[in-house]
C-alpha cells in the first residue's frame, strides 16, 4: 500500500468536541485499528462547526469526506464493524461531508477551511489556497489592498462593525517610526465561539490575514491578544506562530519580498472590558484594562501612543480571500450597507448548535429552526439574546427580523459578533435582566460612575421590582438608570447594559409582575 | 506542576520576558502557573526587577479575575456563569455544585476552588464546566459528579 492508499480518519482537535470526549475517541480509533491490523492515519483536524455533531469522525473516500456523529468512543468497534472506513451505513452515519444541509446551505467564506484541513499543516493550507492572498498583496502592493479591503464592504465583526477599509487608510496615512496590528481575540461576548473555532480550526488565516494588513498600513509588529479562557487555541496559536517563523510566513523578509513583521501572543486575564481595544491596549502595555478617552484614536494614537489597527480575529481571517478573490467577490454576498458573509453561532437552549456562516440578509427564524432545529428541551421558544451579554432579549414574535446591522440596530438590538442565545419557556426574564446589571458590576472598569455604581443599584432595584416593593416607583427609577447609564458611560460596557434590561422590561413585562419569578 | 514560591525561580520567570514592564500581566499569568497564586513575596520581587511600584504590581493583579491571592483548593472547578449555559441549567447545576462540594460560588477549602467563569466558548455544548484546565460540555449534575471524582483522583 502507498502512503497515498494509507486510509485517513479525522477527528476533530477542538474544543467542543474535546469536550464531548473527542481525544478518547481518537484513542479508540487508534487502538482498533491496531487490533484489527488495519493501517491508518489519524488526523486531528479542526471543527466544521457543526457543534452538535461533536465529536464528529469523517473518513476520506477518494475525493470525498464521509461523516459520523456524534461519535462515543464506545460506538468504534462498531463503527469498524460497519465499514465506515469506506464509508459504510450505521445508525451514525451523516453521508457526504460536504452534503449535510446544515453545512451545505451556508456560505463559507471565512471559515471554508475550518475542519477541513489539518491546522497545523502549511503544506494542506497551501493546498487549499493559503497564502495566495499574501502574495497578491505584495504583488499589488499596499493601496491596492486596502482599496480592496475598502470596496469589499467589509465592516469589523468584533460588534461595532466599523468599515474595516476606513481604519486601515487612518493608520496607512499616519506618520510615525512603529506601527502596530493588534488581533482581539478576547472573543468575550457570551454565546459566541466563532474565533475560537476559526484559531482552532485554521490559524494560518488569521495569520496571513495580519500579515496582510500589516503591509497594507506599514507596521512591523503584531500581537494577538487571546482570552485565558481558550487554552486550546493558545497552544494551537504559539505552534502555528512557531511553524510561520521556520517558514518565513512571518520574520524578516516573508516570502521573498523583503517585507518584515512578527507576531507575539498576549494572554488576557478573565476581564471582560478588556475585549473593549482600548482597555486591550492598555492591558497590553501591562497594565489594569481601563478604557481610554477618545480622541484619541488608536488608528492615530493606540498601543504604546503608536498608531494601531485593532481587529477582531473574524475580521483580520475575511481578508486573504478578499486579497486572493478580488472585493467584488466578497461583496457580492449580503445586503445593502451589509456586505459579505457573518459567522453566527447557534448556542443555550438550541437542537443545532454550531457555527452558521452566512451572507447577510436571512432571517432570525430561518437560522433558529431551519439550521438550530428549534429549542434543545423541545418546550416553546420563548427569547433570544443576540450579540452578547450587552444584546437585547427577542421574543418569538421579532424572529422575522433580518439578519443584518441596520435592521437589529432599528429594534434597539444589535447583531454584535453574532451569538445567539435561546431560551425556552422556563427562562426567567427578571432574572435575565438581573444578570446583565449583574455582570456590568462585575465587570465595570471603574471608571464612570453610571457603569461602575448605576449597575450595582440596577441589580437592587430589580430585586424590589421583583418583590413588589414600590412596584410604579422603582420601576421608573430603573428606567431613569438606564437612561443615567446610555448617558453617562465612556464605552458600551456601561452604555449597552440597559438594552438586555429594557428589552426584557418591554418584551416580557409578565416576568417583572409580583406573582412571577423572584422565587 | 506548582511548587512554592521561590526567588530563583520567579527571577527566571521574569527574565524570561526580558524584565519588560510591558510584560507585566503575562508575567502575572506565569507565576499563577508555577506558584498557584501570587503573595506579597512575589508582587515585591516583580516590583523590584521590573521597576515598578508594588502598588502598581497590586493594582493589576486586583484588576484581573484570573490573579488569585490565595492557595487554591486541589481540584480548581469553574463553572460558565453566562447566558448560554443559563438557558441549559447552569443555576442549578451551581446549586448542586455548591451543595455537594459544601463550598459557596467563588470560595473553596483545602480539596476544592469553585470559581465562576464568564464563557468557555462552548456555548453550543452548554452548560460548559473547566476542571484544571480541561473544558466539559453538556455537564449535568451527574456527569459534573463523576468529572470531579476523576478529577479528585488524578
Ligand atoms: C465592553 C466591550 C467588550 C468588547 N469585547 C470585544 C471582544 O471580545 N472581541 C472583539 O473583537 N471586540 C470586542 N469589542 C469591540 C472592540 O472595542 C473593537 O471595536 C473591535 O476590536 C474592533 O475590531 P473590528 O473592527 O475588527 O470589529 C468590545 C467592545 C466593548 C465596548
Ligand atoms: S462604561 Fe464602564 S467599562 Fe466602560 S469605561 Fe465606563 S466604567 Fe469602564
Ligand atoms: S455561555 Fe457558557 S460557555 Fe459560553
Amino acid at each position: 500500500m502507498s502512503a497515498a492508499d494509507t486510509i485517513r480518519v479525522f477527528v476533530p482537535r477542538e474544543t467542543a468536541a474535546l469536550s464531548l470526549g473527542a481525544d478518547d475517541v481518537a484513542d479508540a480509533v487508534e487502538r482498533t485499528a491496531k487490533e484489527l491490523k488495519c493501517k491508518l492515519e489519524v488526523i486531528r483536524n479542526g471543527s466544521r462547526g457543526l457543534s452538535y455533531l461533536e465529536p464528529m469522525v469523517e473518513v476520506q473516500v477518494g475525493e470525498d469526506r464521509f461523516a459520523y456523529g456524534p461519535v462515543r468512543p464506545a460506538d468504534i468497534v462498531d463503527l469498524f464493524a460497519a465499514d465506515f472506513l469506506h464509508g459504510g451505513e450505521h445508525a451514525l452515519a451523516l453521508g457526504n461531508t460536504a452534503n449535510i444541509p446544515y453545512l451545505k446551505s451556508q456560505q463559507r467564506w471565512t471559515f471554508r477551511r475550518c475542519g477541513l484541513i489539518d491546522p497545523l499543516s502549511v503544506a494542506d493550507y497551501q493546498r487549499h489556497g493559503g497564502f495566495a492572498g499574501l502574495r497578491k498583496a505584495f504583488e499589488t502592493g499596499s493601496t491596492a489592498i486596502i482599496e480592496a479591503v475598502t470596496e469589499s464592504g467589509l465592516r469589523g465583526r468584533g460588534g461595532a462593525g466599523f468599515p474595516t477599509g476606513i481604519k486601515w487608510k487612518t493608520v496607512a496615512g499616519a506618520q510615525a517610526d512603529q506601527k502596530y496590528i493588534v488581533c482581539n481575540a478576547d472573543e468575550g461576548d457570551s454565546g459566541t465561539f466563532s474565533d475560537r473555532i476559526l484559531m482552532e480550526s485554521d490559524p494560518f488565516t488569521l495569520i496571513e490575514g495580519m500579515v496582510i494588513a500589516a503591509f497594507a498600513v506599514g507596521a512591523s509588529r503584531g500581537y494577538i491578544y487571546l482570552r485565558s479562557e481558550y487554552p486550546l487555541a493558545r497552544t494551537v496559536l504559539e505552534k502555528a506562530l512557531s511553524i510561520c517563523k521556520d517558514h518565513h510566513w512571518l520574520g524578516k523578509d516573508i516570502a521573498g519580498s523583503g517585507f518584515e513583521f512578527d507576531i507575539e501572543l498576549h494572554l488576557g486575564a478573565g476581564s471582560y472590558v478588556c475585549g473593549e481595544e482600548t482597555a486591550m491596549l492598555e492591558s497590553l502595555e501591562g497594565k489594569p484594562g481601563l478604557v481610554r478617552y477618545k480622541p484619541p484614536l488608536p488608528a492615530l494614537e493606540g498601543l504604546f501612543g503608536k498608531p494601531t489597527v485593532v481587529n477582531n480575529v473574524v475580521t483580520l481571517a475575511s481578508v486573504p480571500d478578499i486579497a486572493r478573490l478580488g472585493a467584488d467577490a466578497y461583496a457580492d454576498y449580503g445586503v445593502g450597507r451589509s456586505r459579505g458573509t457573518l459567522a453566527f453561532q447557534l448556542a443555550g437552549n438550541i437542537k443545532r448548535g454550531g457555527l452558521v456562516e452566512l451572507a447577510f440578509g436571512a432571517t432570525l427564524r430561518e437560522l433558529i429552526e431551519d439550521w438550530g432545529g428549534g429549542t434543545a428541551s423541545g418546550r416553546p421558544l420563548r427569547a433570544v439574546q443576540i450579540g452578547g451579554p450587552l444584546g437585547a432579549y427577542f421574543p418569538e414574535s421579532l424572529l422575522d427580523t433580518a439578519l443584518d446591522y441596520e435592521a437589529f440596530a432599528a429594534l434597539d438590538g444589535m447583531l454584535g459578533h453574532g451569538g445567539v442565545v435561546v431560551f425556552d419557556d422556563t427562562v426567567d426574564m427578571a432574572a435575565q435582566a438581573r444578570f446583565a446589571m449583574e455582570f456590568c458590576a462585575v465587570e465595570s472598569c471603574g471608571k464612570c460612575t453610571p457603569c461602575r455604581i448605576g449597575s450595582v443599584r440596577g441589580v437592587e432595584v430589580i430585586d424590589r421590582i421583583v418583590a413588589n416593593e414600590n412596584r410604579e416607583e422603582n420601576l421608573k427609577l430603573l428606567h431613569d438608570l438606564c437612561t443615567t447609564m446610555i448617558d453617562g458611560s465612556l464605552c458600551a460596557m456601561g452604555g449597552l447594559t440597559p438594552l438586555p434590561v429594557r428589552s426584557a422590561l418591554k418584551y416580557f413585562p409578565e416576568d417583572f409582575a409580583p406573582t412571577a419569578g423572584g422565587s | 506542576m506548582k511548587t512554592d514560591y521561590d526567588k530563583k525561580a520567579a527571577t527566571e520567570i521574569i527574565l524570561g520576558f526580558d524584565n519588560r514592564p510591558e510584560m507585566l500581566v503575562q508575567i502575572l499569568h506565569a507565576f499563577v502557573a508555577r506558584f498557584a497564586y501570587l503573595g506579597e513575596d512575589g508582587v515585591r520581587q516583580i516590583a523590584t526587577e521590573l521597576n515598578l511600584s508594588r502598588a502598581e504590581v497590586w493594582g493589576v493583579v486586583k484588576f484581573y479575575h484570573d490573579f488569585r491571592t490565595e492557595a487554591p483548593g486541589r481540584t480548581v472547578i469553574k463553572i460558565c456563569q453566562s447566558e448560554a449555559c443559563q438557558a441549559m441549567g447552569s443555576r442549578d447545576l451551581t446549586a448542586h455544585a455548591e451543595k455537594t462540594l459544601g463550598i459557596s460560588m467563588g470560595s473553596g477549602d483545602r480539596a476544592h476552588t469553585l470559581e465562576p467563569v464568564y464563557c468557555l466558548g462552548n456555548c453550543a455544548c452548554s452548560p460548559a464546566v473547566m476542571i484544571d484546565d480541561q473544558v466539559y460540555g453538556r455537564v449535568d449534575t451527574r456527569r459534573f459528579d463523576t468529572l470531579v471524582t476523576d478529577a479528585e483522583s488524578q
